[in-house]
């Protein structure tokens, strides 16, 4: 049953008179905690932990120098299919929308290589809509390995696949793998995703460990915020987290938030995340599980993403095209949402080293 | 100071340095020369060969020997592959063996590192395995041709210094070979604990390269780790439980005048 029989727990948990009765008191022993407990994360995504933000700010920057040091990772996204068969309500490749699409041959996916590979950042994150009849093992195959030609580090974020297709792809050099669950009120889950695949719940909601159990290296992972909830999505996706942490030793686990951004298709997010609150959840993040990678994508804006650096962010993307084709512009495709920092590699770099941060271009050996 | 010696090469100083985690790799030789360490570990998952202007190699002193670690190894099989990229890439034929497939808490495995460790000997490696201190692995460790044993001090990253000291004890009481206490160790006055108990050195990286001025940190465990084998070597005077009074208490009873 996996994760679910943990959600399954928390089912009748009253969240609203938790969060209403958490004190300052019990925010301030969560944050001096070495090991936090599962009521010490709810504690620090309480309302009123913002009464607390700089100390969770000030901890959260310390567990990560203490865990990560001065580093911030780096990696570049590729997109090279915006094909799907999902309908989805707040996504800009949904197939109900008349959007521009492509999909790139395996000679684009070389071309792009190279033009990315300039930067010299050396982990690549491989994406595409999510459409196997187009997007199939054998195309999927072949991109992973012409990008391991360029690349140490090579990650997908595409359609949920089988255990046994991930170990496929780790054999010919796949590192590791990034999925949303974008909500986990099964509800809502299933009130947005209107048709096609992914409105299988459960199959998304197993994919992380099926990569995990496929023996992929890392495995990113999140909730996008706007749909449901966010305190709840928070605290369910640490606990996914931690589930997952605690399971499978070997590999090592990412965080993203994800919140909504201005997509073709005009959705609104009923649950807006404001800044203030998503630096506590990141914070809160950071003392829960002190050595999980938080990831910060170009969804956000570049000084915001800056800030974050200093609060315990540990793996930021740069430069980021999220249109197919987008680093050698010989064709022309919608994007699928619109980025925020818009800065290219170099000048995100250039910030990190500014910052005092030494920017890791490469962190993987390929020897496989 | 006397030297540290691995597989008949001399060391002068007793404190090895890492390379990762400094915001700005400009500050490693600085570094180097404030703490006369003469061998520096790094990762070389993180060696880009193939970037020039990014190429951690170029930060470091052609004087200084590299030791590259085989971070990111998750069983002995790995660690060897990469043994054998670092030496190909001209990085010498010291490695230090790193397994770890535990990502919650980093402990290194023990078991691999015994496997990769006699096949890299065999192949003329300078092997400096990092383990959870064992002594039953430390003697497998010896058999299997390693240069030294390096037992953790706290988990890596923690800085909470030598938490597993009685274990790493008996490990230095039975040892042949060279302890080096490789991580835990957060701030000078841990490493010179281990110098006093006899430890022969000090693997020294996050202290020293998230401290706010690196090159005053690097400069202040050098002088903690000579200062610690400087009272090994003069033999501290032993500790008791009760107090030496200078006019013994019962002197009176052997008085002449009694």
């Amino acid at each position: 049953m996996g994760f679910y029989s943990v959600l399954e727990k928390w089912n009748n948990f009253d969240f609203e008179n938790y969060f209403s009765h958490v004190t300052d008191k019990d925010v301030i022993e969560s944050i001096e905690k070495d090991n936090l407990d599962e009521f010490d994360f709810l504690n620090l995504l309480a309302p009123i932990a913002k009464n607390h933000l700089e100390k969770m700010a000030i901890k959260a920057n310390l567990v990560k120098q203490q865990y990560f040091g001065n580093v911030i990772s780096l990696y570049i996204p590729i997109y090279v299919s915006n094909f799907c068969t999902n309908n989805c309500a707040y996504c800009g490749f949904s197939k109900k929308n008349h959007i521009i699409r492509k999909h790139q041959t395996i000679e684009q996916i070389e071309e792009e290589a190279k033009e990315i590979a300039k930067t010299g950042i050396d982990h690549i994150l491989l994406l595409t809509g999510e459409a196997k009849e187009i997007d199939t093992m054998d195309y999927l195959k072949e991109a992973v390995k012409v990008l391991k030609k360029y690349f140490d580090s090579v990650s997908i974020e595409v359609m949920p696949l089988e255990e046994e297709e991930y170990r496929e792809l780790k054999e010919i050099g796949l590192d590791g793998l990034t999925v949303y669950q974008e909500t986990y009120n099964e509800e809502i889950y299933d009130q947005v995703h209107i048709s096609g695949k992914k409105k299988d719940y459960h199959f998304r909601l197993n994919t992380p460990e099926r990569g995990a159990k496929a023996g992929l290296r890392t495995v990113g992972m999140g909730p996008l915020f706007g749909l449901s909830e966010i305190k709840k999505e928070a605290f369910l996706a640490g606990l996914h987290l931690k589930y997952l942490t605690d399971k499978y030793l070997n590999t090592a686990f990412s965080i993203s938030l994800p919140r909504i951004n201005p997509a073709e298709g005009g959705f609104q997010p009923s649950f807006p995340l404001d800044d203030v609150t998503f630096v506590q959840f990141l914070t809160a993040f950071r003392l829960f599980q002190v050595k999980a990678d938080i990831n910060i994508s170009t969804r956000e804006v570049a000084e915001f993403r800056d800030h974050l650096m200093h609060i315990g962010v540990t793996k930021l993307s740069a430069g980021s095209k999220t249109d197919v084709g987008g680093y050698t512009k010989k064709d022309e495709s919608t994007c699928q949402f619109e980025i925020s920092d818009t800065r290219s590699a170099e000048e995100t770099i250039q910030a990190i080293e500014n910052y005092g941060y030494q920017p890791i271009y490469k962190d993987w050996q390929q020897i496989l | 100071m006397d030297k540290l010696i691995l597989k008949g090469h001399e060391f002068e100083n007793r404190l090895l340095t890492g390379t990762g985690k400094f915001a700005d790799k400009n500050l490693i030789a600085p570094m180097l020369k404030a703490s006369k360490s003469n061998i520096i570990t790094m990762a070389l998952r993180r060696v880009n060969f193939s970037n020039p202007k990014e190429n951690i190699l170029n930060y470091i002193p052609k004087e200084v020997t590299l030791l590259p670690n085989t971070s990111g190894a998750r069983n002995a099989e790995e660690a060897i592959k990469i043994a054998r990229i670092a030496r190909e890439a001209g990085c010498g034929d010291f490695i230090k063996i790193e397994i770890i497939n535990d990502m919650k808490y980093l402990m290194p495995d023990n078991e691999e590192t015994v496997k990769a460790t006699k096949v890299l000997a065999e192949e003329g490696f300078i092997v400096l395995p990092y383990i959870v201190p064992d002594l039953i692995t430390a003697k497998k460790l010896e058999e299997a041709g390693a240069a030294a044993i390096m037992p953790l001090g706290s988990p890596i990253g923690s800085n909470k210094g030598l938490l597993t000291k009685p274990l790493i004890e008996m490990i230095n009481d039975n040892k042949k070979l060279p302890v080096i206490v490789d991580a835990g160790i957060g701030a000078p006055s841990q490493a010179a604990e281990a110098m006093e108990m006899g430890i022969d050195a000090v693997l020294v990286n996050t202290a020293i390269s998230t401290a706010e001025d690196p090159v005053k940190m690097g400069e202040a465990f050098a002088m903690a780790v000579k200062a610690g084998r400087m009272a090994y070597l003069a033999k501290l005077a032993k500790t008791s439980k009760f107090a030496n009074a200078s006019s013994p208490l019962t002197d009176f009873l052997f008085r002449g005048d009694k």
